[in-house]
């Protein structure tokens, strides 16, 4: 992937997947260190399948017996020094939690890119799901949370485009914000 | 940056408009967004039909989904596009800048934009 905001998109994706009604996805960075968790409400993941997830033989999907998702992250991550690690659980708590952890200042750390796109692509392909972003950078902070939104809204979708341009320019300005710290 | 007040004028802007758009929507253009279609570039064409629909005024009739993998990766981003009661028609290996030229010819012209179908790549 080119972009570590590409490989987050990916992983969210597993999430919706999993019939997940509430992702968290969370940033943190600070000037050596970027790390980042998703942590959904799906179904969970078998003890055997969890064990076998880093495995690019592992998938759910129908069309073929390899998926890449997870092992591209896990490459990603390894390369500067750093690793995922993954909970999940088919009780009644069920769920998956995934977290990721870079060197920033390692030579192969990916850029994260366009996280504002990640987050509006996500919301625009899941406007029912509980979308709950953050990333914090030392001082910085930005947040967004559609179930806040939702009560704004009052009904009307948030994949509607104005409402998602709305989105992304309030990220976007956000960052421009986080930005000055 | 962008306030809820905003916000809250785009809700009641939408709401008066719903009442049109009951039983329309009948164009479905599907974005196959798996590891394979993201890794290829799935996120920029993904937004800019989103952009095109609304800058078009089409977001009465046409409407832009997200879908996983079609099962042909080596021609991704694959987009799938569905109209009215015609067949379904495969375009492979999009990018952002041939986007407005499918809304164009093909949405909005009736117009299938054959050098980008998945039938001249093989």
């Amino acid at each position: 992937m080119k972009e570590l905001s590409l490989n987050i998109l990916d992983i969210v994706q597993n999430s919706v997947k999993a019939g997940a009604t509430r992702i968290e996805i969370c940033l943190e960075e600070t000037d050596e260190r970027f790390s980042f968790w998703v942590r959904d409400n799906g179904c969970g993941m078998s003890e055997e399948l969890l064990s076998r997830v880093k495995d690019p033989f592992a998938t759910t999907r129908t069309t073929r017996n390899v998926g890449l998702g997870i092992p591209l992250l896990t490459l990603a991550a390894e390369q500067t020094g750093g690793g995922v690690s993954i909970e999940s659980s088919t009780g009644e708590d069920h769920g998956t939690l995934i977290r990721a952890d870079f060197n920033k200042r390692h030579i192969d750390f990916t850029p994260l890119g366009d996280i504002v796109s990640t987050v509006t692509t996500v919301i625009q392909g899941n406007p029912d799901t509980d979308v709950i972003f953050s990333h914090s950078a030392g001082e910085g902070r930005v947040e967004l949370s559609t179930p806040e939104l939702r009560e704004v809204l009052d009904g009307v979708s948030l994949s509607e485009p104005e409402v998602l341009a709305w989105i992304e320019e309030n990220l976007r300005g956000q960052y421009d914000q986080m930005r000055m710290f | 940056m962008k306030t809820l007040a905003e916000l809250a004028a785009i809700r009641d802007k939408m709401k008066a408009q719903v009442a049109l758009r009951e039983g329309n929507g009948n164009t479905r253009i599907v974005v196959g967004m798996a590891t394979c279609g993201i890794a290829a570039g799935a996120r920029p064409v993904l937004n800019a039909f989103v952009d095109e629909v609304a800058k078009n005024g089409l977001s009465e009739t046409v409407t832009v989904t997200q879908t996983g993998c079609i099962g042909i990766c080596q021609y991704e981003p694959v987009v799938e596009v569905y109209t009215g009661s015609d067949e379904k028609v495969t375009y492979v290996k999009m990018t952002a800048e041939k986007v407005e030229k499918v809304i164009k010819e093909h949405i909005m012209g009736g117009k299938v934009v054959s050098e980008y179908t998945i039938g001249a790549s093989v």
